[in-house]
């Protein structure tokens, strides 16, 4: 990466996370679209419990602290982290075995060539 | 717009789940063809950040929220293809903290990373194309599709509730609400991502995927040709 592409992904994470900590915690609480209009249509009882209702981040808060900004802000920040660190790993690993098909590819239909030119 | 588990049955939650995995996994074929290395962590910033922004529930009505999906931002930053592992990974990372349902992740993803995402590129395109072609067209196109995709993510919703909704809802009340709802959202959704695509496109236009073609981007000494490829 270019040194200055560097520093933006530095600074949108930066972005990024200043969000989630410091901003989510004063989000709207309401339900959302689909949870609002499930409650007016009356089929919000047939949403079941998440199956990782134990998670120790379940409700975007963190267990076990007691300030619920705090727990917010800190579920918000490792959220962000761990989807940064997700997507850049997989990205960059699929792009490198993109890489090395498309070499692959390249070599073989070199020694094709050859063979064409020299048969 | 995060399905949870039990709203759908599980017989249409499978069919989602297995058109949903052959368009992911296309997608990161396409992915992993257009972006270089270098890109990876630009994609993976997409993602984090529409992670965070995802947080923001912002109020639309009494008593009621929206949140960004950010399908049509991560596509203008960095291409159709790549939004949907962007949102794929937001909606994996999103289950630990217990949003969404496991048996509902291949509808969410569908609904907000191939509807969304790519059908909201689409029609970002459209718009783009009748637009002068500046800076500003981008950032308005990209926020009147990101209105759009909001629509569709919920018309589709409305679609996979028809076909597999664990409860008999009629068909008219539902679509009315889900839209209705969901063209205030959108408009928030429109706002952020033309912000937010606007503010790219002033620091960095060069990294706008969406601007690709747009002699905008400000001078600069050329890149060395044929290195790779």
């Amino acid at each position: 990466m270019r040194r200055e592409a560097r520093y933006f992904v530095i600074g949108g994470l930066l972005v990024a996370a200043g969000l989630a900590m410091f901003v989510s915690p004063f989000a709207s609480g309401s339900p959302d679209g689909l949870e609002r209009v499930s409650i007016d249509q009356r089929f919000d009882g047939t949403a079941a419990g998440h199956a990782l209702e134990g998670s120790p981040v379940a409700g975007y808060g963190v267990r076990g602290v007691g300030n619920d900004r705090v727990s917010a802000g800190l579920a918000g920040l490792v959220g962000t982290l761990v989807t940064f660190g997700v997507g850049s790993i997989l990205f960059g690993a699929v792009v490198r075995a993109n890489a090395r098909r498309s070499a692959g590819g390249r070599r073989a239909a070199a020694a094709e060539a050859g063979v064409a030119e020299s048969g | 717009m995060h399905i949870p588990d039990g709203f759908i049955n599980a017989a249409t939650s499978a069919g989602a789940g297995a058109f949903t995995a052959g368009g992911l996994w296309y997608s990161v074929r396409r992915a992993a063809e257009t972006l270089h290395e270098r890109q990876a962590p630009l994609a993976g910033l997409v993602a984090a950040f529409i992670f965070a922004v995802q947080m923001l529930n912002f109020p639309v009505a009494a008593g009621t929220s929206g949140h960004l999906i950010g399908g049509v931002l991560a596509a203008v930053l960095v291409g159709p293809y790549a939004a949907v592992v962007c949102l794929a990974v937001v909606l994996g990372v999103q289950a630990l903290f217990a949003d969404g349902g496991l048996t509902a992740l291949g509808l969410n993803v569908l609904n907000m990373g191939l509807v969304a995402g790519i059908g909201g590129y689409l029609v970002f395109a459209g718009i783009k194309r009748v637009l002068p072609k500046t800076a500003a067209s981008v950032s308005l196109a990209a926020g009147l599709a990101a209105g759009i995709s909001v629509v569709l993510a919920s018309a589709a919703f409305t679609f996979e509730y028809v076909i597999g909704g664990t409860a008999d809802i009629p068909l008219g009340a539902l679509l009315g609400a889900m839209v209705g709802v969901h063209v205030l959202i959108g408009v928030g959704e429109g706002v952020i991502t033309a912000m937010t695509v606007g503010a790219v496109l002033r620091v960095r236009p060069d990294l706008v995927h969406g601007a690709r073609g747009l002699t905008l981007v400000r001078a600069e000494p050329a890149p060395v040709a044929g290195g790779q490829s």
